[in-house]
């Protein structure tokens, strides 16, 4: 494989409800701090979820704020961030030639719901809906806002892809820099889905929001008692460049994408499916050209439903068997379901671990399901370990679609 | 409503829709997008804002009689009597 077919990660910019950049972030994956607080949402009063407390206002005119989404909000944030990080010059480069690729789990909902609960003041009279709504509705939104804000001229969309849109993210912004389409990618993924009452209230209707008297406890995968998603809002973006571009420039590699694999279970609208899980698995490991053996860290996608917490635990089982020796952990226990942002940012926050050899550990598990055991699931405090050269990373979505990213350590 | 009223009126609904424009130095006689950065979705929000607080609905033929400051005042004033 020359330089020119290795797509590395090189810039990283973030915003979660622990931490608006990669290192506020990993520091409090390691110190076992959650995000998770309570909102109020139009309906149903107070909610658990994750919000995040970036300052817009650092890269968006409060007029910007005003017309835009929260949804693009966070993706000028975390855009900007991840250019800033690269230390790429945005003046020093051909504008036409960046891709903008976020994943998206749902859009259009927050803007909907406040518009309809708008126009309930003025007794349904349509008058009163807002000419915004189709420029805050329409499906690419949170990218075509960071176009605006950034002067980015290439290509850009969003990936509708549930919750495995955050990974899907990288991997369409990866195979447009393979194709040669663009020079550099902005890729990963965005939520604003706590603002939408919608999401809540039908998880809650299939007994699948969480609940718990103390909202930091309430996300607890693989936990016995677990009962439910914290819904959460959260973004990342990828610098994404091809490795030959990043070592010319003398770029700092975070690490090089080596596998990854999309598919569908083809099987229920919500009910996840072990086997196409596992498959998807191999299907990225084969990608890398690796075997479960060389994988140190599995980022689990688990949000802390009862069945799909199971079903995820019985496809890692059936992909690298019952006795193996990775080590499992989970970021949502901490922060919620980032929904569109998910994949990314949960890839991120164990990129870390290439150099700290340092697993951060899935909190809130009390007292672990016997369905859910590993012999190295990391629980309640990091893990200090010899070394870490693979990181796989599991997203899974509504409809059956899933996703795994390989992510290896780039050693010159 | 009084015309000096009318006019901080639309100056606080101007500051509402386009918050990082200095409206200091508006001009009451000069188009209001000459001088300060607004589109037409902007003006838009204006019409939405009278619509929402007063009940007024501008027609589309009328928009540029409130093209300057002026203009907004001189054409409000008879319909923000009660107000």
């Amino acid at each position: 494989m020359n330089n020119e077919t290795r797509i590395v990660i090189t810039g990283i910019g973030l915003t979660a409800p622990n931490g608006n950049n990669l290192t506020e972030f990993r520091q409090n994956l390691l110190a076992g701090k959650s995000g998770v607080g309570k909102i109020e949402t139009h309906y149903m009063g107070e909610v658990i979820a994750g919000i995040c407390h970036f300052d817009p206002l650092k890269y968006q005119k409060k007029k910007e704020i005003r017309r835009g989404t929260r949804a693009g909000s966070i993706a000028i944030y975390s855009a900007n961030e991840a250019i800033a990080d690269s230390g790429l010059a945005l003046t020093s480069i051909d504008k036409s030639r960046i891709g903008i690729y976020l994943g998206v789990t749902e859009h259009g909902n927050v803007e909907t719901e406040n518009e309809i609960y708008n126009i309930k003041q003025f007794d349904y009279n349509v008058d009163f809906w807002s000419h915004h709504h189709n420029p805050r509705t329409v499906a690419n939104n949170p990218a075509g806002e960071v176009t605006m804000n950034m002067g980015i001229t290439g290509p850009h969309y969003t990936l509708g892809a549930a919750c495995a849109a955050g990974s899907i993210g990288i991997i369409q912004g990866l195979q447009m820099l393979l194709l040669g389409e663009i020079d550099l990618a902005l890729a990963g993924g965005v939520s604003e889905t706590p603002n939408t009452f919608g999401v809540f209230a039908a998880f809650r209707n299939e007994g699948a929001l969480a609940s718990h008297p103390d909202p930091s406890k309430a996300c607890r995968p693989f936990d016995k008692n677990r009962n439910g998603i914290v819904v959460s809002e959260g973004g990342c973006v990828c610098v994404l460049e091809k490795l030959s571009d990043a070592l010319k420039r003398g770029a700092r590699i975070y690490g090089e994408i080596v596998g990854y694999a999309i598919n569908s279970d083809a099987f229920d609208f919500i009910l996840p499916n072990a086997q196409r899980q596992a498959e998807c698995i191999r299907f990225a490991l084969r990608k890398a050209g690796i075997s479960t053996g060389d994988i140190d860290i599995l980022n689990t996608h688990a949000t802390g439903t009862r069945e799909g917490d199971k079903v995820e635990c019985q496809a890692i089982r059936e992909a690298f068997g019952a006795d193996s020796n990775v080590y499992i952990n989970n970021t949502k226990s901490f922060i919620g379901h980032t929904m569109g942002a998910a994949g990314a940012l949960e890839l991120v926050g164990n990129l870390p671990s290439f150099e700290d050899h340092i697993v951060h550990q899935t909190i809130n598990i009390d007292d672990l399901d016997p369905e859910c055991t590993f012999k190295n699931l990391v629980i309640n405090k990091p893990r200090k370990v010899d070394k870490v050269d693979y990181i796989l990373d599991n997203s899974f979505g509504m409809l059956g679609i899933n996703s795994v990213l390989i992510v290896k350590r780039y050693e010159n | 409503m009084k015309a000096q009223d009318i006019r901080a009126m639309i100056l606080e609904v101007i500051h509402q829709i386009v918050p990082d424009e200095d409206l200091s130095n508006l001009k009451g006689d000069v188009r209001i997008r000459d001088q300060i950065e607004m589109d037409s979705m902007d003006f838009l929000d204006i019409m939405m804002e009278l619509r929402k607080r007063y009940g007024i609905k501008v027609p589309e033929e009328d928009y540029m009689k409130l093209a300057t400051l002026d203009g907004s005042v001189a054409y409000l004033e008879p319909l923000m009597k009660q107000f």
